[in-house]
């Protein structure tokens, strides 16, 4: 097993270097080489989305990919979201609804969010519902988390309504 | 007894401030047990057992050890440590005592029961060392059901049970039982009865169980980091296994991903990893993975009624006669043994009904399939909906409303002593009831039913009152007669220099918000903004025992000792600031605002940091009779049988005739936890325990092949409900404020899991009421429900015209 790969990954518009085995998955190497440990291990076959980071815009499961296969990707984890010590408004609306309890899921449906809304940012109750399911979360019964979203939705789409109008 | 509650007097309890465990959990830096990095840090990973009942014939561990990276790898025999032994105070024919060794000796009882430990440098070489290992098994007839488990020569799981027959109590049998079914059958009265079975559950907490172990010299202590709700039980039993003093050994608990029950009690894992660490001196490391979780990790819920009840032609019930038996699986659980499930549904069968007369058998049996432990609920789930059938089922053929006749046997007057011995405290157990039908009713849902109906399509409402015990004090679980009684709680409350303080509990939290929530009820009861207080839980070492977090005990009796240590503390307070007003004790209260005023000269005031800045800094200008330090522990047990919260929960469902799907249209909790600290908490409560409900109900169930091969092994085959399968709920609080607690509160994180099975399959079976078709067991499968339909249309068919 001593046959190991020298690759550099671009992770929150840092670029790290990390001396992987070929089998290691980006998950590990997030978590244990570069220490970014709000990805979590939820079952490593890519049901449960507590993994779930951004590749490209695109959210994926970090347990289903290996990191040899990250290597010239943009790579986006939860501590990418908020800025200078603050939430983000996604984060925000979270706590607002009281979306997450153990707390564990989070940083997946966080990221599945932020993936999600970039790409269909006008989403409906019903299509966030459909996108969040995804992701398994064990604590809330989901109702809160897709309240959390659509809060989230409708903010962003006021926001920018504002923005074109001004 | 005098109501200790005194009213809504506060500013934060009440509130639904913003969760104070948010921030950290929200940005990706909450730290969970595999979060957790040491220098010279080294993995484990276990060899488990691909049979299910067999003798261990050979253990070959050379080629394990050539295995790159992998520094260690041992057995039972290796690790030579203590058994976990869960007893209760029982005579021999009640109760039959059995051991769960550390690593599987001489046998294995389960696939997936731990043979052997490896230890290496990374995870990854671990596991090539754990398929590296060779394990020779001699299989042995597997006990995967009832039938198997009683029948003539059956092999035996353990050999200290015979008939693995765990525990075999008849708690009750008053004497009245066969006179009322008597009475039933000769006059107008009804006899009913009904079988109702659950499916083995997995609590499934998405963090999976954990553990860093590493010795300190330092502190000449064992640490041991891993995610328990239990840490003081652990560290008992790991003191115990290990052999070494319990100083030795401090366990402490990071941010927990859920529990559930199922981290409530000891694994065993977990002291493998423990002893390993200490023989190679190095920091152990062990992440139980999926597969080990769906397999080997703790189950519950399956269980057997069968329920016979007399009602007379009121349609009220006369008598009560029980049968249950519950799959324990291979071992008991440490401490509550394989008494949990048959000793709670024994005891609370009746729920919220006035049942005169009672008689009941429970049975623990044990069986090749992984052990069970509490799961949110325990039982309840179970007997509340085979007594919930039994409600629906004698009002049809009584031709009763099936609302009526709960409206006719729900208990009103309170405190009421039940035939079991129990007195439940007032609640709402009716009020609750008419609330939920009148949701229903005012949105037109039966109107909707009708409609479809009509047009041939299968819509249902299905209701279920209960109510739980909460507040289990040692009162109660002395009943039980656990050897090992869980049930009081101790806080210790400490206030700094500046009037901030930190605060300690017993309790465990994993999701429930106590760094809120207990906070809340000491800002008010010193009168502290939230900010000033710190909630510190989860370490071994800074409280003498704690009973953790598990059967919604943390805000009834962790909140009450919190409550009462503050009280202390502000008695303390006073009593200083006394003495620097000049002024007698009696004539000075705190002022809710972070400071202690005298009576009668509001001018005259000292805050909490004067007050503090005495005790600590100028320690010479304190009463004589006062120690210089701002502390006060108070301890908590609730009195009598505890609390009771109480719901009823109302589900409207259609039943796909193509599919066999079921759909949830509608789902409305009417609960009454009584008062309610933290609102968005306890809606988040039931919202998540009724998903746990819905899944027990349509969708999570672990079965087993006939050589006892588990059919789930990952998510693929369990299926775990997602946010399209679970609906919107709404929640109604009612609040009766608890006489027994220091807060008014009654706990509230069971009762979703408790109430959505019976609600969902009454639903069920009222949308297929036309079918001629009734199912009493769970989860309610698409195959079922075509299966029904399937048969109805037969059934129908088969009328004569």
């Amino acid at each position: 097993m001593s046959d190991r790969h020298l690759i550099d990954l671009n992770v929150n518009g840092e670029t790290h270097e990390a001396l992987v085995e070929p089998r290691k998955t980006l998950l590990d190497v997030l978590r244990h080489d570069l220490g970014l440990t709000g990805t979590h291990v939820g079952c490593e076959h890519g049901v449960c989305g507590a993994c779930t980071v951004l590749v490209d815009g695109e959210p994926v499961r970090a347990c289903l990919m290996f990191a040899v296969q990250a290597e010239s990707a943009e790579i986006r984890t939860v501590e990418s979201l908020g800025r200078d010590g603050e939430l983000s408004d996604l984060q925000r609306s979270f706590s607002e609804h009281h979306g997450l309890q153990c707390g564990f899921c989070t940083p997946g449906f966080l990221m599945l969010a932020e993936g999600f809304l970039a790409q269909r940012p006008d989403a409906g109750r019903e299509e966030i519902r459909e996108a969040v399911s995804a992701n398994l979360c064990r604590c809330t019964g989901y109702q809160t988390i897709v309240d959390a979203i659509e809060a989230t939705a409708t903010r962003r789409c006021h926001a920018k309504e504002k923005e074109a109008t001004a | 007894m005098t109501a200790r509650f005194d009213g809504r007097q506060g500013r934060w309890v009440g509130a639904s401030v913003p969760r104070r465990e948010d921030p950290r959990l929200l940005t990706g830096r909450g730290r969970f047990v595999d979060d957790i990095q040491l220098p010279g840090m080294l993995h484990a990973a276990f060899v488990r057992s691909t049979v299910a009942h067999g003798k261990l014939a050979g253990i070959d561990l050379s080629a394990t050890l050539a295995v790159e990276g992998v520094v260690a790898a041992y057995t039972a025999e290796d690790l030579g440590l203590g058994d976990i032994v869960a007893l209760l105070d029982r005579p021999l024919e009640e109760f039959s005592p059995t051991a769960m060794p550390i690593l599987a000796r001489e046998k294995v009882r389960f696939t997936g029961e731990p043979v052997a430990l490896v230890v290496a440098r990374d995870p990854y070489s671990a596991e090539d060392g754990v398929e590296a290992a060779v394990v020779d098994y001699e299989p042995l007839g597997a006990i995967v059901s009832e039938e198997s488990a009683f029948a003539e020569g059956a092999p035996l799981v353990h050999d200290e049970a015979p008939g693995n027959v765990l525990v075999d109590v008849s708690m009750f049998d008053t004497p009245g039982v066969d006179a009322a079914f008597e009475a039933a059958r000769a006059g107008g009265g009804r006899v009913v009865e009904v079988v109702t079975k659950s499916g083995r559950q997995n609590a499934l907490p998405l963090e999976t169980r954990g553990v860093v172990a590493s010795w300190d010299d330092h502190d000449d202590q064992l640490l041991v980091q891993m995610c328990t709700q239990v840490p003081h039980q652990v560290r008992t039993a790991m003191a115990r296994s290990l052999r070494v003093p319990e100083r030795t050994v401090r366990v402490t608990v990071p941010d927990m991903g859920g529990g559930f029950g199922q981290k409530c009690v000891v694994g065993r894992e977990e002291i493998a990893v423990a002893a390993a660490a200490r023989r190679l001196n190095r920091p152990v490391k062990w992440i139980e993975d999926r597969r080990e979780a769906l397999t080997a990790g703790f189950l519950a819920r399956e269980q057997r009624y069968r329920t016979l009840a007399a009602f007379d032609e009121d349609g009220r019930i006369t008598a009560l006669d029980v049968d249950v038996v519950c799959d324990m699986g291979a071992y008991s659980c440490y401490p509550f043994t394989a008494g949990i499930e048959p000793l709670m549904a024994s005891a609370e069968m009746p729920s919220v009904y006035q049942v005169p007369e009672y008689r009941v058998r429970a049975r623990a049996i044990a069986s090749n399939k992984a052990p069970t432990a509490p799961y949110r609920g325990v039982s309840r789930p179970q007997y509340v909906m085979a007594i919930e059938r039994i409600m629906e089922r004698a009002a049809r053929e009584l031709g009763l409303d099936p609302v009526e006749i709960r409206r006719r046997n729900v208990i009103t007057q309170f405190p009421y002593t039940g035939v079991n011995a129990i007195t439940y405290d007032p609640g709402t157990y009716r009020e609750s009831l008419e609330l939920a039908e009148a949701a229903i009713r005012d949105e037109g849902w039966y109107e909707i039913r009708e409609r479809a109906a009509a047009e041939g399509r299968h819509i249902g409402i299905g209701y279920c009152c209960f109510s739980e015990r909460t507040g289990y004090g040692s009162g109660a679980f002395a009943k039980r007669k656990m050897a090992v009684v869980p049930g009081f709680d101790i806080s210790e409350i400490r206030m700094d220099t500046t009037g901030s303080v930190v605060v300690t509990s017993g309790t465990m939290n994993h999701g429930q918000s106590h760094e809120t929530t207990l906070a809340q009820i000491v800002a008010d009861r010193l009168g502290l903004h939230l900010d000033q207080v710190k909630l510190r839980q989860g370490d071994t070492e800074r409280i003498a025992y704690g009973w953790g977090t598990f059967a919604s005990r943390s805000v009834t009796i962790g909140g009450s000792a919190v409550s009462l240590a503050a009280g202390k503390l502000g008695e303390l307070l006073c009593k200083i600031a006394a003495h620097l007003l000049e002024t007698s004790p009696d004539n000075v209260r705190l002022d809710g605002d972070g400071g202690v005023v005298q009576i009668d000269d509001p001018q005259r005031r000292a805050s909490f940091e004067e007050i503090a800045d005495v005790a600590y800094l100028r320690s010479h200008l304190l009463p004589k009779d006062v120690e210089p330090t701002l502390t006060a522990t108070a301890s908590f047990d609730v009195p009598g049988d505890g609390t009771f919260s109480n719901a009823t929960h109302a589900v409207v469902v259609e039943a796909d005739p193509g599919t066999g799907q079921i759909k949830i249209l509608r789902y409305a909790c009417v609960e009454d936890c009584g008062v309610v600290i933290h609102p968005q908490v306890v809606d988040g409560q039931c919202r998540g325990g009724i998903a746990q409900g819905i899944a027990g109900a349509l969708f999570e169930e672990i079965t087993y092949a006939g050589n006892g091969e588990p059919s789930a092994a990952s998510f693929i085959d369990y299926l775990v409900p997602t946010a399209t399968e679970i609906p919107d709920i709404t929640v109604t609080h009612l609040e009766t404020p608890c006489a027994f607690t220091e807060n008014g509160a009654k706990g509230a994180g069971e009762g979703g899991t408790i109430g959505a099975p019976a609600a969902v399959l009454n639903a069920i079976n009222d949308a297929l009421r036309h079918t001629g078709v009734e199912l009493d067991v769970t989860p309610v499968h698409p195959q079922t429900v075509l299966a029904a339909l399937d048969a109805g249309v037969h059934k129908e068919m088969s009328v004569p015209s």
